[in-house]
This record gives C-alpha cells, structure tokens and sequence, in this order.
C-alpha cells in the first residue's frame, strides 16, 4: 500500500508534530487553561487524540515494512538534512564534535514505543477527565500530564544521548510534580502530606540515577567526542574488535553508570524505593508512570545502548533483573492495598524486562517486546483501579472491597483481561512476552552458562507464578464475594443520581487516602470516559502480543508482531555486536537451543501461571456450589482417564504383545472403566479441596510463614535501611555541617566581629580619655588660670594701685637686696 | 645739709602719697596722692639736677611735670565729677563697673 510508505519528507515532519502538539497544549493551558470552558480538559486531550492518530499511523508504516521486508526499519532526520544545530559555534568545522546537532532517530522500537505512549496517553487524558473532575488544580493537572507525555515522547525519538537525557530530566520534573499533585491540597492531611513525602523521595531517588546516566554519558563522550546512538554503537563496536573482542575497561565502568540510569527510573533494586510510594499521586498519573512513561524510559534507554553494554554489564543488568522480580513479587503477594499491589507487580515486570535485555539476543527483543505489551495491560490495570476506587469512594483497601463484579461489570471486565495478560495466560499479550522472556533466560544459560543467568532462569518462573498468584489474588479480594466496605445508610439504593457529589469527594474527602475512605453509597460503575478508556486498553492488552486471531496460532510458533519489527539487525543496522555469543557458539547450536528452550519455556511458564491462579483461588477464591463441585468430579475424572491412556498405551500394549486386538480392545475397555470407576469413588478428598473444606485462611498461612512474612509485608525493610543508612547519614551529615557552620565559621566571623569591637573599644577608651582628655585639660587648665587671675581683678583701683606699689616695692627690694 | 636730705623728703611725700592714694575713701584725696608723688619726684628732679650737674634738664622736666599735673587734676577732676554722676559717690570702691 501506497500510504504505509515511509516517506521522510513528510513524515518527519509528523513525527516532529508529535511532540509540539501536546507541548502547544501544555503552554496555552499552564497560562489560559483556567479560563476556558472545562478548564482546557478538551484541548489537549484532543490534541493528544491528535498525537495518538500520528503515532498509530506511522506504526503502523513501521509495521507493514516489517511485516513485508527483512530490511531494517531504520530513518535518521540527519541523513535528509532535518536536524538542528545545537550548541553550534562559529568558525567551527561543521564536522567538529562540538557542534552538536540534534535530530529525530525513528525505527521499529522507536515507533511500537511512540505509539504505546500516544495510547495509553490519550487514554489517561480520557480517564483523567472523569476521574479528576472537581479537583481544585484541573487545569494544572492536564498540564503537567501533558508535559510528561512530551517528555517521554521526546525521548522516544531522540536520536542522541544527550537531548533523550534532556527529555529524561523533563520527565523527572514532571514525575515529581504530578507525585505531588495533592500537596497543594491542605483539605485532605493525609494526602498533602504523604504526596509531599512521596514526590521528594521519587525525585530524590531518581536523582541518583540521572547523575549515574550523566557520568556514562560524559565517560562514552570522553572517549567518542559523540553523542550520537548511531556512532556511539558503531565506535564501540571498532574499539572493541580493535581490542581483539576484548572490552576496555572504562566501556565496562561506563557501561554500568548508564545501566545506573535504568535503575533509578526503571525502579530495579536498590534504587525502586520510590516507586511504590509514587501511588500518592492521582492514580491516571500512576497509570502513566507505571506503563508508557517514566519507567518505561529505563527500559528504553537500555533498548537505544545496548551496543554499548559490555557483557560483564549485562550480566549485572540480567542479575538486578532477576533479583527485582523476584523479590518484587514477594512483596506484592503481601500487599492489601489496591495500588500497592500494581506497584510492586511494575516493579517485577520492569525487572523481568530488564533481566531479558541483559541476556541480549532473543531476550533483548523479548525485553522490550514486554515493555510494549505490559503498557497496555498495566495501563489498564491501574485504571481500573482507579475506577475501583472512585466507585469506593476513595477506599484503597482490598480488606474493604469484594464484590465488586456485579456492581462494575465494566471495570471487572476490563481489570480481569488485564490481569489474565500479566498473568500469562496463552492469548493474552503477556503470554507471548513473558514467555519470550523465560525463553531467552534459558536459552542463554544452556549456551553460555553463569551464576547470573542461571539465578534468572530460576527466578523468572519463580516470579511469573507469583505475577499470576498477586494479581489473581487481588481479583479474588476486589472482585468476589461480599462487599466489605461500609455502606451508609439510606444511601443504598438509585445512587446513579449521586455521580455529581463524589466525584467531590476527591477534594472533600476528610480522611482520604490509604487511611480508608468513608462510608458513602454502595460502589457504582465509572462514568463513559472512564469505562471506555479502560475496555479499549483491556483489548490492547488482550490482543496487543500477537493478532493470533489472523493465524490461530495462540502458542506462538510464529513471530508476533514486535519480533518481526524489532530484532537486534534492525535495531542496530549495519553494527556488529560484540556482546552476544561468543564464537564458539555456532548458528545450529542457536537454532536448536532456540527450539528446545521455546518449548521448555512454554510449558513452564504455563504451569507457573496455572499453579500460581489455581494457588491465588485456593486460597482467596469464592467456594464452590455444587454444580461447581460436580465440574470439578468430572474434569479430574476425565483428565486422569486421558493422563491413563496417553502413558498407558505403551505400557500395555508392551505387556500383552501378540495378544488379539480384540482382547486387547476389551482390556482397556475394562481397565478404564474400573479406573473411572474407582476415580469417581475417590475423588471426595480433592473435590473436599476444591469444595473449601481444607482450605487455609490467608492469615493462617501468613502467621505459618512468621518472621519471613512479616519481613516481606514490611518490603524487606530496604526502606528502614535506606532510612537509617542514607538518610540518616546524611542528616547528620547536614547536621555536623550545620553544627560546624554555626560554630565554627560563624565563630570565626563572631571573633573578628568581636576582636575589632574589643580594638574599637580601646580606641574609643583613648578617644574619650587621652584625646578629650588632653583637649578638656587644656579648657580645665585655662579655667582655672582664668579662676585665680579673676581674684585680682576687683576692680578697686586702690587695690590695683596697691598691688602696684608692692610689685614696685619687690622690684626695689629684688634690686636693692639682689 | 646733702642730697640724702632731699631724696628723704621726697621719699617721706612719696610714701605719704602712695599711702593717700591706696588707703583714703574719697577720690579727691586720692588726686592729692598723685599730685604729693608727682611733687616727690619733682624734688627728686630738681635735688638731683642741683648735685649732679649744671644743665638745666631736671629743673625743665619739674616744670614740665607741674604743668602736666595741672593738666591732668582738671582732667582728673572732671572724671571725678562723672564718677559722683554716675554712681552718688566719690568713694574709689564703689566704682567697679569693670570689675565684672
């Protein structure tokens, strides 16, 4: 088809919209948007439906030259003259390093990422304007929300280190703002305070990563004068041949600062503190950092400079991996907050990627493969609930749920998709990922063997059965049963005309939050933008792996969509990557291993995902009735006749050999009439199991587990420890530095201040004594001279005349006698 | 009879013009104090210019002086007059304006 052409004239200057229109929006609404009608809301969530419309249509050009060529789907805007200069200098060569230029890097991850985020980003935008109606700061919201997706989207399509770094930053600005949304809300404490909390530590933390990605950054441009991905591979590559296939040193050392990057936006362990508590924010902002942006990024990033990564640092990336899952989705399982729950299950997911990028080959497609995949139902996920919540009026406690089903058939809908998907169930889209994901883990430790990767492949299983126990979990306690919360009285029946007073609740709640909300009408289904954003998401995360109902090939024998888009040849056109296999690993080997580790793959990943539902269900699930009961006598009946026959055959037919077939037909006759016989007989104890008569309360298993449980419900106190080492240290850090400000070099100022009032002082003393006092004896002196010679003058003229005739009588005596 | 006999006159009328002019309470009599040591020192002039030498010098200098003494008793004797205007006294002490 003509259209689906990749044509750089126009296209790059779509691609170039993508951005600016949501960045338009966000300018005219941070200034005007409180004075247009609904505040804005409409600008730019059409302007983001505009934005998704772009995006969609050049994935979908990405998509049909994947599907119909084995050439790359590679486009640089440099290469047609469309890039800026940027820090540009006059009287330099255009050539030299420091005349940096900037432009759009568009290709098949790039567009499957720019397409994710323009969905699931209309959709929030949707979803927000039901789910934020009547917040006081609306118009900021959109704001924020929009600059967030440009950020993210401007990543996407840098083609260089530096400007995605620049985007990166946006983004952690607006991560901490939207984190924070609720801080400027004094009327519900618990928020305002929590959401301050929150949206400092997520900024401080990521913080710690970004400064990781700026010295990798500044160590590869140190050595490259480039920032360019495209070169940045291509010399790696050729200094490592150069090197005999031996990495250098600082490559390594680089390499696990930009892997720093990923770990502090990514969330992997240590660095994910941050995440869990970002749920403070409004839960469309958790849906956006959760899925299409912020963490995203990380994995992203690692997508864009893989080349670069030596393979002792993607054993380190697979092991960090591989640890987040696991011990992610321990936590999860202890969870009982809605959010919380979704939390730690991003945070798994995000090391399941993470750890499939770092077994490179197959597993860095699958890596990013599930990123994709797990936007959407993520996305979904944390939208629902949302919708779950504001139907609870704000109640995030599963302990407070249940239920649910019959009252938000929509939401329950769209939730019970997603969790399928994440769960693993074959169809679902994180079927195909997650599957690739275990694929490559295997496939990577039978080749090339190491404590890393084999800690994974035992991990990763570990952790999908987990996946599939929490979420199923979670449905069970959100979904079945009775409602649990409090319902206030004469509020219980035609709440649908109370939609008005609770969406208020969102600002009036006194008690809000994770506190508990408060007793209001019975839960009711979520308003048309919501639902809606919710089922189109919910079929994106259905159908989004792979469009099996083209082939009905559920099991995945041919490529989904994103392999056949993105391989690491297309990725990374024309580099030859020094981190995959080494030599001694030859293509058959691949080949076989691929197969042998596909179905290896397939079979555990569905027995985790089974185990961990049918787990989830044992315990949490509804009881069964005795239709139910009667379902369940019949399939295990009938699924250990076929386990009999299946294995059976070649037992019996090697024991009767030679027999008549007649006798032979006859015996299994009996034998599986007797055994279904005896199966129906005996099957009371397991349909007792399923029927809930041995079944463990929850609390129970928990006090089984004891000391462990109690350490993973507290998050394996990494907080404690962060809190007691980093922050606690750095307080006192700042404390000594106050200490020592305030003693030391305000009493250095002090003494000189009080050194010269001491010298001031005794000039002031000689001043006042010596100078006045000389000054004040003279005048005294003069006085006292004038006091005694005012004695002689009387004014009597006899006495003058007298004192005239003694002085002349002295004068004659002085003559006469001298 | 020697000069000795002269200079004890005069120094007799200078003393008892001094003594009038320091101790009496009336201004007249102090003009007559001046005018007794003026006389003093004309006979100191004139005993002098007698045993001393030929000239006539001392002897025109008494001239001289009774004639300035003139001049100065009218003089003087008009101040007094003032003085009795301006204060109803002729007692020297009570004309001490320029005292303060």
């Amino acid at each position: 088809m003509d259209f689906l052409q990749f044509n750089p004239e126009v296209d790059f200057k779509l691609l170039l919209a993508v951005p600016l229109i949501p960045l338009v929006g966000y300018v005219v609404q941070i200034f005007f948007g409180r004075f247009l009608p609904r505040k804005g809301d409409w600008l730019l969530t059409a302007g983001m439906f505009a934005t998704m419309c772009i995006t969609v249509l050049m994935a979908a050009k990405a998509i049909s030259h994947g599907f119909s060529s084995s050439e790359p789907f590679f486009h640089l805007s440099k290469d047609v003259g469309m890039s800026f200069s940027w820090f540009y200098q006059e009287g330099k060569d255009a050539a030299d390093p420091l005349n940096m230029t900037a432009g759009l890097l568009y290709d098949g991850l790039g567009a499957a990422m720019l397409a994710v985020v323009g969905i699931v980003s209309f959709f929030v935008h949707l979803f927000s304007t039901g789910y934020m109606k009547g917040d006081k700061r609306y118009h900021i919201f959109f704001a924020n929300i929009s600059l967030f997706t440009v950020a993210m989207l401007g990543l996407v399509l840098s083609d260089n280190i530096l400007f995605l770094f620049v985007f990166w930053e946006i983004m952690g600005l607006m991560s901490y703002l939207l984190i924070g949304h609720f801080s400027h809300d004094p009327s519900t404490p618990f928020f305002h305070r929590w959401a301050t909390w929150a949206s400092k530590k997520a900024f401080l933390t990521t913080r710690v990563g970004d400064c990781c990605l700026l010295i990798g950054m500044m160590m590869f441009w140190q050595n490259f004068q480039t920032f360019q991905f495209t070169e940045l591979w291509r010399l790696t590559s050729e200094e490592v041949a150069r090197n005999g296939g031996e990495w250098p040193q600082w490559m390594t050392i680089a390499g696990l600062f930009i892997f720093g990057g990923t770990v502090g936006k990514s969330a992997q362990f240590p660095l994910h503190i941050w995440l869990p508590d970002a749920m403070a924010g409004p839960t469309p902002v958790s849906a956006m950092i959760h899925a299409a942006t912020m963490v995203a990024a990380g994995v992203f990033l690692l997508g864009r400079t893989f080349p670069i990564l030596s393979p002792d640092v993607l054993a380190i990336v697979t092991a960090t991996g591989a640890v987040t899952a696991l011990f992610a989705a321990t936590i999860g399982v202890t969870a009982f907050d809605l959010k919380a729950v979704l939390a730690w299950s991003t945070i798994s997911q995000l090391g399941f990627m993470v750890a499939a990028i770092g077994t490179g080959g197959i597993g860095l497609v699958a890596g990013l493969f599930h990123m994709v995949t797990h936007a959407f139902f993520k996305s979904c996920l944390f939208l629902s609930a949302g919708s779950v919540i504001h139907g609870c009026h704000h109640e995030q406690d599963m302990r407070k749920m249940g239920g649910l089903r019959k009252r938000m058939p929509l939401t329950f809908l769209a939730m019970g998709i997603s969790t399928l998907a994440i769960a693993g169930i074959p169809m679902f889209s994180g079927f195909y990922s997650k599957d690739k994901i275990i694929q490559a883990a295997f496939m990577k430790t039978s080749l090339e063997f190491s404590g890393a990767q084999a800690f994974a492949c035992f991990a990763l299983p570990v952790a999908a059965a987990l996946t599939a126990f929490y979420m199923f979990r979670m449905m069970f306690m959100t979904f079945a049963g009775e409602y649990r919360g409090d319902v206030a009285e004469g509020h219980g029946h035609g709440h649908d005309d109370h939609h008005d007073d609770h969406d208020h609740h969102i600002v009036h709640s006194e008690d809000g939050g994770i506190a508990g909300g408060h007793p209001g009408p019975v839960p009711h289904e979520s308003p048309l933008p919501m639902t809606l954003s919710l089922l189109v998401l919910a079929t994106l995360g259905f159908l989004g792996g792979k469009f099996w109902l083209a082939d009905l090939d559920i099991l995945a024998h041919s490529k989904p969509w994103f392999m056949k888009l993105v391989s690491p040849e297309k990725m990374y056109p024309g580099i030859e990557l020094m981190n995959g296999y080494g030599a001694q690993v030859t293509d058959a080997m691949l080949k076989s291993t691929y197969d042998s580790a596909h179905t290896w793959a397939m079979i555990i990943s569905l027995f985790v995902a089974s185990a961990g539902i049918f787990g989830a269900w044992w315990i949490y699930g509804p009881r069964l009735r005795t239709t139910g009961q009667a379902v369940v006598r019949w399939t295990w009946t009938i699924v250990c006749l076929v386990l009999a026959y299946l294995f059976g055959v070649p037992l019996v037919g090697s024991l009767i050999e030679g027999a008549d077939t007649l006798v032979v037909v006859a015996a299994w006759i009996i034998g599986l009439g007797l055994l279904g016989y005896v199966l129906m007989r005996t099957t009371k104890w397991i349909v007792g199991v399923f029927a809930g008569l041995s079944r463990p309360a929850p609390e129970n298993i928990a006090d089984g587990f004891g000391e462990l449980y109690v350490a993973v419900a507290n998050k394996y106190y990494i907080d404690e420890v962060v809190d007691a080492s980093v922050i606690r240290l750095s307080m006192l850090a700042s404390k000594f530095l106050r200490w020592f400000d305030e003693t030391i070099v305000d009493g250095l100022v002090l003494l000189i201040g009080r050194i010269n009032r001491s010298g001031g002082g005794v000039s002031a003393w000689f001043d006042q004594k010596v100078v006045d006092g000389a000054v004040n004896g003279v005048g005294a002196l003069t006085q006292t001279f004038g006091f005694i010679a005012r004695l002689f003058q009387t004014g009597r003229i006899q006495q003058y005349a007298s004192f005239a005739v003694a002085g002349g009588l002295a004068v004659a005596a002085w003559l006469l006698l001298g | 009879m020697g000069l000795g006999a002269y200079i004890a006159v005069s120094a007799v009328l200078f003393a008892i013009g001094v003594v009038c002019i320091v101790a009496r309470r009336n201004m007249i009599y102090v003009l007559m104090g001046i005018e007794m040591i003026l006389n003093a020192a004309n006979i100191n002039f004139v005993a002098f210019n007698r045993f001393n030498g030929d000239a006539m010098d001392g002897r025109m200098f008494a001239i001289f002086v009774i004639i300035l003494a003139a001049a100065e008793a009218a003089v003087a004797l008009g101040i007094v007059l003032n003085v009795y205007h301006l204060f109803e006294s002729i007692k020297p002490g009570d004309a001490d304006l320029m005292r303060d």
